[in-house]
């Protein structure tokens, strides 16, 4: 349902004297943003994620000008030397190498240190931002998209296709995201492990929950009797689909998108940690965290960067979710 | 439907189990009782100064819509009313004499269940399911007289039995949800009177239930009280139900008793508008009617209540005086109380002849 | 009950199935060449390649393939590294590093998580409550290895209480992985059991409860407990698998020679079929964890067993 509707109840012709006022007319939608405006979470999240996606779409204005791939240490390997950069991982630093400890490299102007090469941390960070942001906001466009057509789609028609699909559902299910992930990309060759390929498989992964939840959503509304009422009018099922039973799973699939995000973007932090997902040039906070697996002890400020900017972000979009989830339920209120 | 009502019998008898009261104070008197809900979006004032008495072995109807404050008024006088966002405002509820209001929650609890008990709407949401009945009935006995596992159960299937449960040993370890909606019914009926208590408040106990069923629901009712000759409370917006088993009717409208009188005079002739529009409403088998007559509009918000009479905005009775002066709740012909300023004029006529 | 089990079976089974042939299907019938796929860019003498065909199979149709590959996988054969080196060699040995790990982790995070998840939904908005949502809500933020890491530097380093890597100081050495591993889990736990404690106080029943009577530790403790872990229970059986996908992590954070580190070492030199069997094996053990945690479930909520 689009809307609860409370009733202007029949008054009777009033003589003179003082009336009861009008009663209120409210919606889900107004009742819902009402509810948003006034919580402080939700300013701080919608805040936060503005200001990621500002960095993630104009990294340059907040990198002062630093290019995060103008190294000091620039690398020849095996004769080769293309953009200044390397091509093929892995590559062990030894120990003698530059990486400056972080009050020097603060002083040469440095504000988060250097990594092992000598590049600006603060500017590899920022400049990470844009696939994390990407790889999240895809994978949850993609299984959300997919979720709502087939969940929708087992959810009305029921029978062989819910079952079906319900079949198809179980099985992913059965593969956790991250071991999934794992078999998926080891399969591919290190240098063909991009962004594009990271967003195919964890959308092929993830899908499933969506489908449920919608195909939950629609179960609920299918059996209400404005439904039946809509079909009797001789509606069309699209449209029955369209107009009455999608928006009813629109509350708990954006509630869901928006805590995905941060999943999302979580998972793809872990299969890049583990060396599966983007690799090195790829820009992100995950590649960072894996080049510097092995000197994170003696040089901390490696992992608390790319790890700061990586919690606040999946943070922004988990309190989304959750804050979205308060103001949408109407039996929290 | 209703020719002739068919209200409770006022000459049953009263056996054994109950002596009569020590002193003269009656079984449950209530008085000016005040309960409202503080909410983010304001005030509910949900009951608004009710005030009645219940003797023994009597049944009062409190007779009201949705938003009527009846099952409010109730869970006050249990004493289960969450707090917050409920508060009782003011008034006094006297159990045989003693103020339950105002007791240390320890206290007020031994009054639960062993002296007035509650059965609700819905059997089904009402039991908790991932217990046996046998067990939530027994319930009562291992926690109020320290019975044990043994002996409760054997106890349990004995209500059971009491309350005409066929094949009460075995279905002792059945579920709730195994059961059916009047059967479920009866399995709270069983918990609530395990312990024998003085009062029982019914609120709804009909509602959800088949029309046979709920005959033999209220017929169960009836005997019960006629073999304990406890006092009931019954919390309904069913007129059939009402003249089926109750001796009085208080008729609740937003949050105050407007009309209290003995049933028949209830149904024969009221003496307040709201009342008058019930009965009114009341479809006949007898007579071909080309349209029905329900009352005009909906219960107010309980939030912005009407000034003056709230009854007045559906009223047709209504003069000018009911949009600024509070009609109190008064005697208008003998033991017939009636909020109206215009009661005597509602009370000339007559509800039987054709309309 | 018995119907209830005999049901969950009939679905578990073609989800086996589907889930096997899935990653079979994947794993050695896309690839154009699945042993070279496998082996990444390392290059693999034909001797072992051919070796490699025979004993996957690749030479027979896909039927009778994946046929083959179950057998050998009920046979306990999950195939071998490119040394010839058995899988199950590889399990044997490092099995019980993972097992105790997970245990620690599952353990710490049911304790705690279901005690801070009653504790905050009794007392809604109260201060416990506004504690548990927000140490969680940053809990889940956190990645498992910045918080590997963050933990080794400050409690091994730093203060010196737990050791930094390794398993050469008995059960301790799971400690620190074990909690880190939990984390996650602990906060969605404690959340979960929080909603269902909130709404399950809701409920009729529990007014019910109060009428009989009743004091409210037992309203509370005896009659919405069990309710409210119902659902709490069920996620417990899918945290299994987040679980084992953490644990990957965890162990190369702190350097336990258990099958994850052994997955993440075979994912760097490019070891294809390792990767492949652990992952299969470490699946399997995540559907029969959930077979068993949906016998539980019944065994909880008498709704479910007598349908």
């Amino acid at each position: 349902m689009s809307s609860t509707r409370v009733e202007v109840p029949e008054q009777l012709a009033p003589p003179s004297g003082p009336q009861p006022p009008a009663e209120r007319v409210a919606g889900l939608w107004s009742d819902a943003w009402l509810e948003l405006r006034r919580r402080p979470m939700f300013w701080i999240s919608a805040s936060l994620i503005a200001v990621l996606l500002l960095i993630a779409i104009f990294p340059g204005l907040f990198s002062r000008g630093i290019d995060p791939r103008d190294c000091h240490l620039k690398v020849d390997y095996e004769g080769e030397r293309v953009n200044n950069f390397l091509l093929r991982p892995p590559y062990v630093a030894q120990p003698d190498m530059l990486d400056l400890p972080v009050p020097d490299a603060i002083r040469a102007g440095h504000w988060f240190g250097t990594d092992l090469f000598g590049c600006d941390y603060y500017a590899m960070t920022i400049h990470s931002t844009r696939n994390s942001i990407v790889v999240g906001l895809s994978v949850t466009a993609g299984i959300v998209l997919v979720g709502l057509l087939l969940g929708s789609i087992a959810g009305y028609f029921g029978g062989v296709v819910d079952s079906l699909i319900a079949r198809v559902t179980d099985v992913v299910l059965a593969i956790p995201t991250v071991l999934g992930g794992i078999v998926l990309l080891s399969l591919v060759r290190p240098r063909d492990r991009g962004v594009a390929l990271v967003v195919g498989v964890l959308v092929l992964l993830a899908w499933p929950t969506v489908v449920r939840l919608v195909r939950g959503s629609v179960l609920s509304v299918k059996e209400l009797e404005y439904v039946d009422a809509a079909r009797a009018l001789g509606a069309p099922t699209r449209r029955i689909i369209w107009r009455h039973v999608l928006p009813n799973a629109l509350a708990p699939a954006l509630v869901y998108a928006a805590t995905t995000v941060g999943v999302i973007i979580t998972a793809e932090a872990a299969l890049t940690f583990i060396g599966v997902g983007l690799q090195v040039p790829a820009l992100s906070w995950g590649v960072m965290l894996n080049t510097a697996q092995d000197s994170i002890i003696r040089a901390p400020h490696l992992l608390l960067f790319p790890g700061i900017f990586l919690s606040i972000t999946v943070f922004a979009f988990i309190l989304l979710g959750d804050v979205l989830r308060d103001a949408l339920d109407p039996k929290l209120r | 439907m209703l020719s002739t009502p068919n209200c409770a019998d006022v000459t049953q008898t009263v056996s054994a189990p109950h002596p009569p009261q020590a002193n003269s104070a009656p079984l449950l008197e209530v008085s000016n009782l005040a309960v409202e809900f503080r909410l983010n979006h304001g005030v509910v004032r949900a009951v608004n100064g009710i005030s009645y008495r219940l003797a023994a072995g009597k049944t009062l109807a409190i007779l009201g819509e949705s938003g009527s404050g009846k099952s409010v008024s109730a869970q006050a006088v249990m004493g289960i009313i969450d707090t917050p966002p409920g508060f009782i405002t003011s008034g006094s509820v006297r159990f045989q004499g003693t103020e339950l209001i105002g007791l240390p929650a320890s206290e007020r609890r031994r009054y639960r269940g062993e002296k007035i008990a509650m059965i609700f709407q819905d059997a089904l949401s009402s039991l908790n399911p991932v217990y046996t009945v046998g067990y939530q009935i027994g319930e009562m006995f291992r926690r109020h007289r320290g019975a044990s596992r043994a002996e409760a159960k054997l106890k349990a299937i004995e209500m059971m039995e009491r309350v005409k449960i066929p094949l009460a040993r075995e279905r002792a370890n059945a579920y709730p949800h195994q059961f059916s909606g009047g059967m479920r019914q009866r399995v709270m009926i069983a918990m609530a009177i395990a312990l024998d208590p003085d009062i029982l408040i019914a609120d709804e106990p009909t509602t959800a239930l088949d029309v046979t069923v709920q005959a033999q629901i209220m017929g169960l009712l009836d005997e019960l009280q006629a073999e304990t000759g406890m006092g009931m409370i019954l919390i309904t917006h069913d007129l059939g139900v009402v003249a089926e088993v109750a001796d009085e009717v208080a008729v609740m409208y937003a949050g105050k008793i407007v009309e209290q009188t003995d049933c028949t005079s209830c149904f024969a002739r009221p003496a307040h508008p709201y009342t008058f529009g019930l009965m009114h409403s009341i479809p006949r088998s007898d007579k071909k009617l080309a349209r029905l007559n329900p009352i005009k509009g909906t219960p107010p918000d309980l939030m912005r209540i009407p000034p003056g009479c709230s009854f007045h905005p559906r009223c047709e009775f209504r003069r000018e005086v009911c949009f600024t002066e509070t009609p109190q709740l008064r005697l208008v012909a003998k033991d017939r109380l009636s909020a109206c300023h215009f009661a005597e004029s509602v009370l000339a006529e007559e509800v039987l002849d054709a309309r | 009950m018995g119907r209830y089990l005999a049901r969950r079976l009939l679905q578990f089974i073609p989800v086996f199935f589907g889930a096997t042939f899935l990653i079979y299907f994947l794993v050695f019938v896309i690839p154009g060449d699945p042993i070279a796929a496998l082996g990444g860019d390392r290059p693999i003498a034909p001797s072992v390649v051919a070796k490699l065909r025979e004993q996957y199979h690749l030479d027979d149709s896909l039927p009778v393939q994946y046929g083959k590959y179950l057998v050998d996988m009920v046979h306990g054969d999950f195939g071998t590294d490119f040394r010839g080196r058995p899988v199950s060699d590889i399990f044997a040995q490092r099995l019980p590093v993972t097992a105790r790990l997970a245990l620690v982790a599952f353990a710490f995070e049911v304790v705690l998580g279901i005690v801070a998840g009653v504790v905050a939904g009794i007392r809604k908005k109260g201060f416990m409550d506004t504690l548990v949502l927000a140490t969680t809500l940053v809990v889940v933020s956190v990645p498992i290895f910045v918080l590997g890491y963050t933990a080794q530097l400050l409690f091994s380093i730093k203060l010196g209480w737990l050791p930094l890597a390794g398993i050469q100081s008995g059960w301790k050495s799971y400690l620190l992985p074990g909690i880190v591993l939990g984390s996650v889990s602990l906060a969605y736990v404690a959340r979960l059991t929080r909603a269902s404690v909130v709404e399950n106080l809701r409920a009729d029943y529990v007014r019910t409860a109060t009428a009989k009577g009743l004091s409210r530790t037992r309203v509370v403790g005896q009659h919405t407990l069990r309710n409210s872990l119902i659902p709490v229970i069920t996620f417990l059986g899918v945290d299994l698998g987040g679980l084992l996908g953490g644990a990957i992590i965890t162990e190369t954070v702190f350097n336990l020679p258990g099958l994850g580190r052994q997955v993440a070492q075979s994912v760097i030199n490019q070891e294809g079929t390792v990767v492949v069997g652990i992952v299969t094996f470490l699946v399997l053990i995540y559907m029969v964890s959930s077979l068993v945690v949906d016998v539980l479930y019944a065994g909880l909520d008498p709704r479910i067993r007598y349908e």
